[in-house]
């Protein structure tokens, strides 16, 4: 008898109720943090009807699409049990570099082109020194951000570089589809996309078991090595991406552009659910988290808040989102 | 004599599952009482309750020397004398003895600093109580794996326990270690201490135990003295099935082709501990079913990971006459190979993972277009395995992390099958798992090696060995010491070739 020849026509229960699925969407962690953002947008709103105009909701969302795109990128290596700092560095020389691009009077692709290259760079760097040499992610993209933010100051002597630029080049931060801003475009075409790689593809479930059991993955034949090289450089690029976008936004390369930011982009993944031990996370979680992130900044400014409590409020949601998240994992698991 | 610990009508019940079903349980000082059952049966749970881990069902009675107690959490129950030395030991390899005796009580100086002087000579003397033969100044990573059994017994007996649970202790061990350990068994009984003893091994539960409860499907079967069991009635109050039914008739598939010769393999590496593999030669033919036996240390885990790639080697691997360069395990899967490791949690399973996910990390290419997997084919397929290896799960969407250790093993197993390999290295493939489940795996290799599947299976069971191989070579200090026909291969040989 082969093992294999029997194949199954044995399907799930047909008549799994309504409620049933509803009860099964509780434990999707992206559902609850969406219901969290419509809650404080709900309050929000309640307090303040401007809140809700089409004019603030896109400058809201105009306004994290930034971190939400470099979200996108941090959180694949999140789930393969990594992490990388230095995406403020990339996004910031990546700005720059297409800026001097420009200055030096070369054309809008070549200069993208060469902006991104700047987060290829980074990524292979920062993956080659992970995988081929061994170090610690923190430790790898710790140096490199240090690195970045020591070049960006070399080059730039503390001064900003604000070149011509074509008219083109400044739909990609300023321009607008319908009502929609170019860069919310831009971030939503990702997150589609990289949603997608991570569920449905060989690739991102690869990701997703080198980042649950890295040593069974690879006996498992995974390339394991080469997956954490290819969430590096994807995390790197995407963050160089967002740099050249930030750019065309301001068509100004500022020295100190990006930094900071990797500690933003970090806190979207871990409230949309990616645990810092590898294995879980979602690309919709990650820019689910930078949305709430967005919206409480702009209740913050709208309620007329103190702006200086935005950090400790955000701070706040970030140890209540997870700290919910592991206590709910602590009540379903466990049963051996 | 009164019960140390009494259980009475003890239930449990998880989301969708009874673990347990009014289970009774005394346990006198003193006496060494197996516990017994195949996996899943409820042992893991029943020692949880004990140990306060998890709190047992309401309707339930437990008493602590007469007394109603509710044991609220693992240091409580320590308090109360009751200690657990789990199959994963916990101790911290970075730690001299002395300092994992004492954790987290370390004697303090009048200063607040620790006492290490006073430390070392109290571990000292707990210790040399027990005849125990190391400086508690060493670092725990050195030692052996029995080595630190006995250090977690000496920290048992450090907090004075009047009952100590211990979770298949000689699983990982060498048969001399065994030895050690039986005796340390006996001794700590002889001293008023009740043992709660888990195993698989019957010649083991017949030599150590005083009275075997066998659990079967969270139910309390049966439970008398040792002296009144039997082998036969063991195994059928714990699987419901007769012994005879369970292990079959071994036929040999082996053909005189040889598939894979292995010359002069070694490690590139010598590692720091463990023998210094070199110099193996062998042939594995196709449809043959090869033994790999040996003490622990002598080899056998070591030239598996060589041959699949996960360890460095010198020497020639060739198949179907064709030298192969193996570097990773990649490199080994491609030429065919497949590795059931040894250890399911570390090496075997993603555990935050679907049975239908880690089930096609071998083979995912199969069920994919353009790099987009199909998961429906996927899910039939993982389903048609769930269904032919009998695994026991909900669903294919189960994380394995839910799923009892035999039925871990199938979906590794699996996992492996249905990349269709040539080759199939199996290391322990029944380490931990329970009588019935064992059988299964034998009848599902011997399967395979029907239909031409070349399968090298790594065991120190040597009745298991010398059960379901064509041939048997043996391992002893990392080199072959002899390759045993089936007809040849008598228990008394292959254990002289081992240690002789």
């Amino acid at each position: 008898m082969s093992v294999s020849g029997q194949k199954t026509t044995e399907a799930t229960p047909a008549s799994s109720s309504l409620w049933r699925e509803l009860a099964q969407l509780r434990h999707v962690r992206e559902i609850n943090v969406l219901a969290a953002m419509l809650i404080v947008g709900a309050l929000i709103s309640f307090y303040t009807p401007y809140f809700l105009t089409t004019n603030n909701l896109m400058g809201v969302f105009r306004a994290f699409s930034l971190t939400a795109i470099m979200s996108i990128g941090m959180v694949m290596v999140i789930i393969t049990g990594g992490i990388d700092l230095s995406v403020g560095s990339a996004m910031g020389l990546a700005s720059l570099v297409t800026a001097l691009c420009f200055d030096a009077g070369y054309g809008t692709g070549f200069s993208i082109a060469a902006g991104l290259g700047v987060g290829v760079t980074f990524g292979l760097v920062n993956g080659l020194l992970i995988t081929a040499i061994g170090l610690p992610p923190f430790i790898a993209t710790l140096g490199t951000l240090s690195i970045g933010r020591g070049l960006m100051y070399m080059i730039t002597h503390g001064v900003p570089v604000t070149p011509d630029t074509p008219e083109v080049f400044s739909v990609l931060g300023q321009g607008y589809v319908g009502p929609v801003p170019v860069p919310v475009v831009i971030m939503l075409v990702l997150m589609v996309v990289f949603a997608l790689v991570m569920r449905r593809t060989r690739f991102g479930r690869h990701v997703y078991a080198t980042g649950g059991n890295e040593h069974a993955a690879r006996l498992s034949g995974v390339k394991t090595g080469r997956v954490k090289l290819a969430v590096y450089v994807l995390s790197s690029t995407i963050a160089s991406l967002a740099g050249i976008i930030g750019f065309s936004r301001y068509l100004s390369a500022e020295p100190a552009s990006g930094f900071g930011s990797e500690l933003d982009v970090i806190a979207a993944a871990a409230i949309g659910g990616a645990s810092l031990a590898g294995g879980v996370g979602s690309v919709t979680g990650a820019v689910i988290g930078a949305a709430l992130v967005g919206v409480i900044a702009n209740g913050v400014v709208l309620l007329n808040i103190n702006t200086y409590a935005q950090q400790a409020i955000t701070g706040g949601v970030i140890l209540i989102a997870v700290s919910l998240d592991v206590l709910r994992s602590k009540l379903t698991g466990g049963n051996g | 004599m009164t019960p140390f610990l009494e259980m009475h009508g003890i239930s449990k019940t998880f989301p969708g599952v009874k673990a347990l079903n009014r289970v009774d349980l005394r346990l006198r000082p003193g006496e060494v009482h197996v516990l017994a059952g195949e996996n899943g049966a409820g042992k893991s749970t029943l020692m949880k309750i004990m140990t306060g881990v998890y709190k047992a069902d309401p309707g339930g009675v437990i008493r602590v020397d007469g007394q109603d107690t509710v044991i609220r959490d693992p240091v409580h129950a320590r308090a109360l004398g009751i200690s657990i030395i789990y199959q994963e030991l916990a101790v911290v390899n970075n730690m001299t003895v002395a300092e994992n005796i004492y954790l987290a009580r370390e004697p303090l100086t009048a200063t607040g600093l620790i006492d290490r002087r006073r430390m070392n000579a109290d571990a000292r003397a707990v210790l040399a109580e027990l005849d125990i033969s190391i400086d508690p100044d060493t670092k725990v990573g050195s030692l052996s794996i029995g080595q630190k059994q006995m250090v977690e017994i000496a920290r048992a007996i450090s907090y004075s326990s009047r009952l100590i649970i211990m979770d298949e202790p000689t699983a990982s061990l060498s048969h001399h270690e065994a030895t050690v350990l039986t005796r340390m068994v006996r001794k700590l009984a002889a001293q008023n201490i009740g043992i709660v003893y888990i195993s698989h091994r019957m010649d083991e539960i017949f030599e150590i135990a005083d009275r075997i409860t066998v659990l079967r499907d969270g139910e309390t079967v049966d439970s008398r003295p040792a002296s009144e069991m039997t082998r036969d009635l063991l195994v059928r109050k714990m699987v419901d099935r007769d012994l005879s039914q369970l292990f079959g008739e071994h036929l040999s598939h082996a053909t005189d082709q040889v598939l894979m010769s292995v010359r002069g393999l070694g490690l590139k590496r010598p590692t720091a501990q463990g023998a210094r593999v070199g110099d193996v030669s062998f042939e594995l033919h196709k449809g043959e079913i090869l033994g790999f036996f040996g003490l622990v240390g002598a080899g056998r885990t070591e030239v598996m990971e060589m041959i699949f790639g996960s360890r460095a080697h010198v020497g020639h691997i060739a198949i179907d006459g064709r030298e192969v360069r193996i570097e990773s395990p990649s490199d080994a899967i491609a030429q065919g190979i497949g590795f059931v490791t040894e250890d399911r949690k570390e090496q075997g399973l993603v555990l935050g993972m679907s049975v239908r996910e880690n089930f096609s990390l071998t083979h995912l290419a199969d069920y994919c277009r353009l790099d987009v997997v199909n998961r429906r084919r996927e899910a039939e397929a993982c389903r048609g395995y769930v269904r032919s290896l009998g695994i026991k799960t909900p669903s294919t969407e189960q994380k394995v992390l839910n799923l009892s250790g035999g039925n871990q093993q199938k979906v590794v197993i699996a996992k492996w099958v249905a990349r269709r390999p040539r080759i199939l290295i199996v290391d322990e493939p029944t380490r931990g798992i329970d009588i019935g489940a064992k059988a299964e795996v034998h009848a599902l290799l011997n399967r395979l090696a029907s239909e031409g599947m070349s399968i090298i299976v790594v065991s120190s069971d040597l009745p298991e060995i010398l059960a379901i191989s064509d041939r048997v070579v043996v391992l002893k200090e990392g080199r072959i010491s002899g390759i045993l026909g089936r007809h040849d291969a008598t228990q008394e040989r292959v254990m002289l070739a081992a240690t002789g």
